[in-house]
């Protein structure tokens, strides 16, 4: 039966469909209900690891050991997982293994706009590229079979139009795979006399790989009206160009993104006047173009910056764009995205803030404590950078200044900079924000939550144990909704002559099980207009006719404002 | 059929992907090719939000582009002024009249404008905006501002009202199928 669903959950089927039986994942967006969605098939063992490193290599274990596995993950990720990559594409597999990558072009939610179809080109992997849902469905079962038949791990590639948009998919059933497990060390184990006979059995594959490429069917030209210009695409890129040009001129569309073929390409490029390159972001089956020989339209026209639209195509391609519609003359003001009210981080940023402290800051909600009126941070650049730069900022410097970082990206690469921070003896004092989950992505649980991807209770890591037992001796837990408390705890371990630890604990206010008070109420009387409250940057208070108002549909009562109100004007309502 | 575009627009957390799924489950069952693209991670978080719903024969690109909505759902005032360029010569904007104020307002850095539907109009923009928020607390709950602007939409569909009861039932649990039901229908009257 036909149904609508997301491009992340349409792998998901894939992935039940398939037999993949071993899932784990660390969760990123545009990724992350990849994972969520194929843990709830009972046949499927998912979840989440601490860091797409470890997911990947237990992904490679389970296909070591005969499962069809799978780890998924956005492209600063891969990074992260980019050791294991390099290796396993020279060991292969035995049952297959699929690795998702989602790349986020126009950083709807990242850091950075890195392409991740060079790690295909790179780490020597085949990567298969799906345009919609029921693409991203097939792709996913193709993977697992070119994985075993080729002895790959096999690349899928998604992005942000892929994975948020629902489309039309066809469901079907679920076959098993599973392969024996027999020791073989020539493959699988990579010291150098094994990895120099390894090597060249990858290039090998590679070149069959482009055989593969050459005649697949996923690789498909799509015959045009006018051979004035034939357009090579892929993925979103395909969807923007049909829907511009229909058919009026003959497409390649690309299905799988790495290798290439060869003759394909040269053979498409020969039977019309002109070809042009339609790909998000680098330059990168263009330059394949090139090095064929052919000179396509490509960079020189599309933007290697943000992603495309189909008025942007049309625009390139000279076709006709729609008229927009009437700007408005009145500056609409932005509406960038905020700390809930409630957040459980706002209290403890405050503090920062108002006490001008240097700090480095890292990946998650309290990243947004970066813009005003907090202003609270100094650096973010990825998952774990607030504790390494930390110490190097202070060993360099001398001067004073903390990391913060949440319990998730605390341990999915905080640890080993906090093991550092203590064996280098560095004057760090490193702020864990601990909202008990992984708040940005959506709430999904980790290892300091007590619970795993299943919602089953699981063994919780104990951060104030952890944390001393990696040689920190100074570890403060506070509660982040007592401004005094966090004041006090800062200023004393700031002055501290050794690394600390402090836990800013309260859970995510978004969370179900936690309870919110009642809205506070201002007493307009006592309200002095003085604008203390509105430091904290909380999306529930406004000043309207020049006195404070609390958004009753928002505030949940966390009191952080009150606390700031020197004129005792805003109270619980049972204060009153 | 020629591809019929709908955006709908809001504030981070309103509600907006169960409108798109409402629409996306009722579009399904009348045989249409359909994309919907939702927003998800960090602009959820109070930021502006946009899902773009897509129907017709065959339907490629999944977003919604300058010039091409037939109808822009606002779920926030200011929002619907924001993505007035959007939307088709002959489109509709039907909007929620409640106003949220984004963060360069309250630190009052910049201002909420006044008097936006009035100057939509006078712009020569087809608002259709009312209080969606009266009527979602009218229903039993502020939450249900989805339910009712999507009722309210219906009005400009040929769909049935059953047809439409049947996707609600689909997309809601059933200890809220009640508030739902009657949210709709205020929507659609209103």
């Amino acid at each position: 039966m036909k149904t609508l669903m997301l491009g992340n959950e349409a792998v998901a089927r894939g992935l039940y469909e398939a037999g993949c039986s071993f899932v784990s994942s660390y969760p990123g967006t545009p990724s992350t209900e990849i994972t969520e969605a194929v843990a709830k098939y009972p046949e499927v063992y998912a979840e989440w690891a601490p860091n797409e490193k470890v997911a990947m290599e237990a992904a490679f274990g389970a296909s070591l050991s005969g499962s069809r596995s799978f780890c998924g993950m956005k492209h600063v990720g891969l990074n992260v997982a980019a050791d294991p990559l390099f290796t396993i594409a020279y060991t292969g597999v035995n049952a297959g293994m699929v690795i998702a990558v989602a790349d986020d072009a126009g950083m709807h939610s990242s850091q950075n706009e890195q392409d991740s179809r060079h790690y295909a080109r790179a780490a020597k992997i085949p990567m298969l590229e799906p345009a919609d849902s029921a693409e991203a469905l097939a792709f996913t079962k193709l993977a697992y079979d070119l994985s075993e038949e080729f002895d790959t791990p096999v690349l899928l590639k998604m992005c942000t139009r892929v994975s948020h948009s629902q489309s039309v998919i066809e469901p079907g059933e679920r076959t098993e795979h599973s392969k024996e497990y027999e020791k073989t060390p020539q493959k699988y184990i990579m010291m150098p006399g094994n990895a120099k006979r390894r090597h060249p059995v990858v290039e090998a594959r590679t070149q069959a790989l482009v055989e593969y490429a050459e005649t697949a069917a996923v690789n498909r030209v799509e015959e045009g009206k006018e051979r004035t210009l034939g357009i090579i695409t892929s993925s979103t890129a395909y969807q923007y160009v049909k829907e511009v040009c229909g058919d009026k001129y003959p497409v390649l569309k690309l299905g799988m993104i790495w290798p290439l073929p060869v003759k394909k390409i040269l053979d498409f490029a020969a039977s019309v006047d002109q070809i042009c390159v339609v790909e998000e972001l680098d330059s990168f089956v263009e330059t394949h173009c090139r090095e064929l020989g052919l000179s396509p339209i490509g960079k020189e026209t599309f933007p290697c910056i943000d992603e495309f639209s189909q008025n942007l195509v049309a625009e390139k391609l000279n076709e006709s764009v729609p008229v927009a519609g009437v700007k408005l003359e009145e500056a609409i003001p932005a509406r960038p995205p905020v700390m809930c009210a409630g957040c459980p981080h706002r209290g403890l940023l405050y503090t920062l803030a108002k006490n001008k402290i240097t700090a480095l800051g890292d990946i998650g909600c309290y990243t947004l404590g970066a813009v005003p009126p907090l202003g609270a941070l100094d650096s973010t650049i990825c998952m774990g950078a607030s504790i390494s730069g930390l110490h190097g900022f202070t060993k360099a410097s001398g001067k004073k200044a903390v990391a913060v970082i949440g319990d998730s990206t605390f341990m999915h690469s905080g640890v080993t900079g906090l093991i550092n921070a203590a064996y280098n003896e560095s004057n760090s004092t490193v702020i864990i924000v601990d909202n008990s989950i992984t708040g940005m992505t959506g709430h999904q649980q980790n290892p300091t939550t007590g619970f795993n991807l299943k919602g089953d209770p699981c063994t919780k890591i104990d951060l104030e144990t952890l944390c001393k037992a990696v040689g920190i001796r100074r570890v403060r837990v506070v509660d982040p909704y007592d401004l005094a408390a966090c004041d006090a705890v800062i200023k004393e371990e700031l002055a501290a002559d050794e690394p600390s630890v402090i836990i800013s604990r309260r859970p995510c206010a978004l969370l179900k099980y936690v309870k919110h008070n009642k809205p506070l109420v201002v007493d307009a009387d006592k309200c002095k207009s003085c604008k203390m409250c509105m430091k904290i940057g909380c999306p529930a208070i406004s000043m309207v006719d020049g006195k404070a108002k609390v958004d009753n549909t928002l505030c949940t009562g966390c009191g952080v404002c009150a606390q700031l109100c020197k004129f005792d004007a805003l109270k619980a309502p049972e204060e009153v | 059929m020629k591809t019929k575009n709908v955006m709908i627009v809001g504030v981070g957390g309103q509600g907006s992907l169960l409108a798109s799924k409402l629409l996306g489950r009722l579009l399904l069952t009348k045989g249409y090719d359909i994309k919907v693209s939702e927003v998800h991670g960090m602009s959820q978080r109070g930021g502006s939000v946009v899902t773009y719903v897509r129907f017709g024969d065959k339907v490629y690109s999944p977003i919604i582009d300058k010039g091409e909505a037939d109808y822009i759902v606002s779920f926030e005032l200011l929002e619907a002024a924001r993505w007035t360029e959007y939307l088709k010569p002959d489109g509709k904007i039907v909007a929620n009249t409640q106003q949220i104020n984004p963060m360069p307002v309250i630190t009052g850095a910049q201002t909420y404008p006044t008097e936006l539907v009035a100057k939509m109009q006078a712009a020569g923009i087809d608002v259709d905006a009312f209080d969606a928020l009266k009527l979602a607390e009218e229903a039993g709950s502020s939450k249900a501002v989805n339910i009712v602007l999507m009722g309210h939409l219906s009005r400009y569909f040929d769909f049935t009202l059953e047809e439409w009861m049947d996707a609600i039932e689909q997309s809601v649990p059933s200890k809220f199928l009640e508030l739902n039901k009657k949210a709709f229908l205020l929507g659609r009257e209103a």
